[in-house]
């Protein structure tokens, strides 16, 4: 019936395994002595922390692209939108202690001979305040965005080529040093993170551990959207949008609502993932990025939310593999993934599961079959 | 304005004028609809018939012309959601239901709620909802069907599903086009006793081709010819006027 359950089994899975994470790699990182075999090293930590935040990024994807049908290939901004948020604050952190010793001004503001903090610097020595932006900045600009795309009906593959400007046009501003966030370099060389050291293997857990309760939450936030009324109207936007309109949705504001969501968990990722990497630069916007996410969700199986996060973990697992072997062939490999995933598995790896898995389908109802107390119409009017 | 023909009229288009790059759909169409009237359309294809619904509905701008719901609302101000909860439902030529959803999910979205997107993620359902589709989905002989994906049913139960979902609207006005195409004799037989019972509390255009359907609905007819009204009246008065047979009839 309509009403639904928020979470399915496999929902449950992936909540268990999430707390499970979350608890054990901190103990095998830091309570295992490091000759054992158990023992997880700060690396290892990083490197999976830095996959659950591709994760997150590619379940805020399929919300709207699994869900509403909007094909965004700009995620990749509101990632380093959100990036910048943090990247900004850790900045602020580092005080007197960079190159320059200024304790007012981020060194590559030092070096370009500014004399005062920005105003879009001013606040973010308050981590409340820079958490407030990772949320703020980009649920705006996609609030905005949104809001003109959608109102005209800006849809397919114009949508899809907008979005990709969005993120390219970001990318070349971010590059210039008058913009005032570190230019080509970006922004790094953080020192600490709420009072504890970046480096430390306790802060990498501690991050790993915020990655994993981030992606836990923004799974239970997408599973609550889509299994409520609201998420019906969007996979009704996404099948058949001019009926849903016709039945007197707007469905400019579903879709700028969801697009804002989604936008807000993208940028959470990019500011989780950023103390992880210990750098945030303009590459990030890079509209390869964008399109990469795409493809982890279509590898995972789009629509299925837990599938969108276990595409971006296992492609990047391979990609981190792939790349240390032989990295000149990536790219050919991902490209191939896609096309094979579209073309043999258009439900990804967790439709392939599905259709493994299930029962078989139960026959459909033979001809029309009249319940007991169903009120017949009248019988046709004879000829 | 206080035209009386207007002011009673549930639906009024006054020389509705709809050119596609260049090609003239509408040209200069009139048609009064009385308050719980039901009207069949009729005519050849291209006649402009599913651009009048467009228009109506406010898909379709027309460059000229008036379109007045209620006597006083005008239309062509309007966008698709506006008019849809003004009280206007359609159902397209292709049979068009949410394919993934059951079928149950279907008439619920379609049910008379509210539609803003704050009181579908936070709203609690009507007490009465589970009654109200239970009762449509009986009417409209899809209940045994009800579990199943829309998108798994035949096309005649598509058409009845999407009729169903006009229901669940509970609008002034149904705008149905072709509701019986590619659908059998005995389920065409059955569509038009439904359009019938609808049309007891509600008022119907019902575009068709099939003239044994339109026979049996027995309502006043009007005939649409290269974007205007060519005859209006019972279906044998008109099928009797030459220039009717000649378009239309005759081929
Ligand atoms: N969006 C559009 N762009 C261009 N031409 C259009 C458009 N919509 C309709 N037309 C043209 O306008 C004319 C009227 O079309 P319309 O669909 O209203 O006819 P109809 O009476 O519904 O025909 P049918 O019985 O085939 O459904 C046709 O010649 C059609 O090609
Ligand atoms: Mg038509």
């Amino acid at each position: 019936m309509p009403s639904q359950r928020i979470l399915s089994g496999r929902g449950l899975v992936f909540l268990a395994v999430l707390v499970a994470a979350a608890v054990l790699v901190p103990v095998l990182s830091l309570a295992v002595p490091p000759a054992s075999p158990f023992h997880l090293s700060a690396y290892a930590v990083t490197l999976v922390g830095k996959y659950l935040c591709y994760a997150l990024l590619a379940l805020a994807l399929d919300l709207v692209w699994g869900y509403c049908g909007i094909l965004s290939l700009g995620h990749g901004a509101f990632f380093a939108l959100g990036g910048y948020a943090m990247g900004m604050y850790l900045m602020r952190q580092i005080g007197a202690r960079g190159t320059y010793a200024n304790p007012n001004l981020p060194d590559f503001m030092v070096f370009l001979n500014w004399h005062d903090l920005p105003v879009t610097w001013w606040g973010f020595s308050s981590f409340t305040y820079a958490m407030a932006m990772v949320l703020l900045v980009p649920g705006l600009l996609a609030l905005v965005f949104g809001y003109f795309a959608f109102r005209s009906r800006v849809t397919g593959v114009y949508l899809s080529i907008i979005t990709q400007a969005l993120t390219y046009a970001l990318l070349l501003a971010f590059f210039r040093n008058e913009m005032g966030f570190g230019g080509n370099n970006g922004l790094t060389d953080f020192k600490d993170i709420l009072g504890f050291d970046i480096q430390s293997a306790g802060t990498r857990a501690a991050l790993f551990s915020a990655s994993c309760a981030a992606l836990a939450l923004g799974y239970v936030v997408a599973a609550a959207v889509t299994a409520s009324k609201f998420g019906q109207v969007l996979v009704a936007i996404r099948d058949a949008e001019s009926r849903t309109r016709f039945l007197g949705y707007r469905v400019e504001t579903y879709k700028a609502a969801v697009f804002t969501l989604s936008a807000m968990m993208a940028g959470v990722a990019g500011a989780l993932y950023v103390p992880q990497v210990g750098i945030i630069n303009p590459g990030e916007f890079a509209p390869a990025n964008s399109i990469e996410a795409v493809i982890w969700v279509a590898v995972g199986g789009r629509g299925t939310l837990v599938g969108a996060a276990l595409g971006a973990v296992l492609v990047n697992w391979g990609k981190t593999f792939f790349t240390g072997v032989f990295p000149e062939y990536w790219l050919f490999l991902l490209g191939g993934l896609f096309v094979g995933v579209t073309l043999f598995l258009p439900q990804g790896i967790l439709g392939l599961v599905d259709r493994l898995t299930a029962p078989r389908r139960p026959e459909p109802p033979a001809e029309r079959p009249v319940a007991p107390d169903e009120q017949v119409l009248p019988a046709p009017v004879a000829e | 304005m206080t035209d009386p023909v207007l002011t009673s009229s549930l639906l009024y288009l006054d020389d509705v004028r709809v050119s596609f790059d260049g090609y003239k759909a509408l040209r200069g169409l009139s048609l009064v609809l009385a308050p719980n009237e039901m009207r069949a359309i009729i005519g050849p294809n291209g006649a402009g018939k599913t651009t009048m619904m467009d228009v109506i509905t406010g898909k379709t701008r027309p460059d000229t012309g008036t379109v007045f719901f209620g006597g006083s609302v005008d239309l062509t101000k309007r966008d698709e959601a506006e008019i849809a909860n003004l009280g206007i439902g359609r159902k397209f030529q292709k049979p068009t239901v949410f394919e993934n959803h059951s079928v149950d999910t279907n008439v619920l979205l379609a049910l008379k709620a509210p539609r803003g997107a704050f009181d579908t993620l936070f709203g609690r359902a009507a007490r009465d909802r589970r009654e109200r589709i239970d009762g449509i989905l009986r009417r409209i002989r899809l209940w045994d069907h009800r579990a199943r994906r829309a998108g798994d049913l035949s096309h005649g139960q598509k058409q009845w599903l999407e009729i169903g979902m006009l229901l669940a609207q509970d609008p002034k006005l149904l705008l149905v086009d072709e509701p019986v195409a590619g659908m059998t004799d005995s389920e065409t037989a059955t569509t038009a006793e439904l359009l019938r019972e609808i049309a007891r509390d509600h008022a119907v255009v019902v575009v068709e081709h099939d003239m044994a359907f339109v026979r049996d609905l027995g309502v006043k007819v009007t005939v649409l010819h290269e974007g205007a009204v060519l005859a209006e009246g019972p279906l044998d008065q008109v099928s009797a006027d030459p220039r009717v047979v000649e378009v239309y009839l005759g081929r």
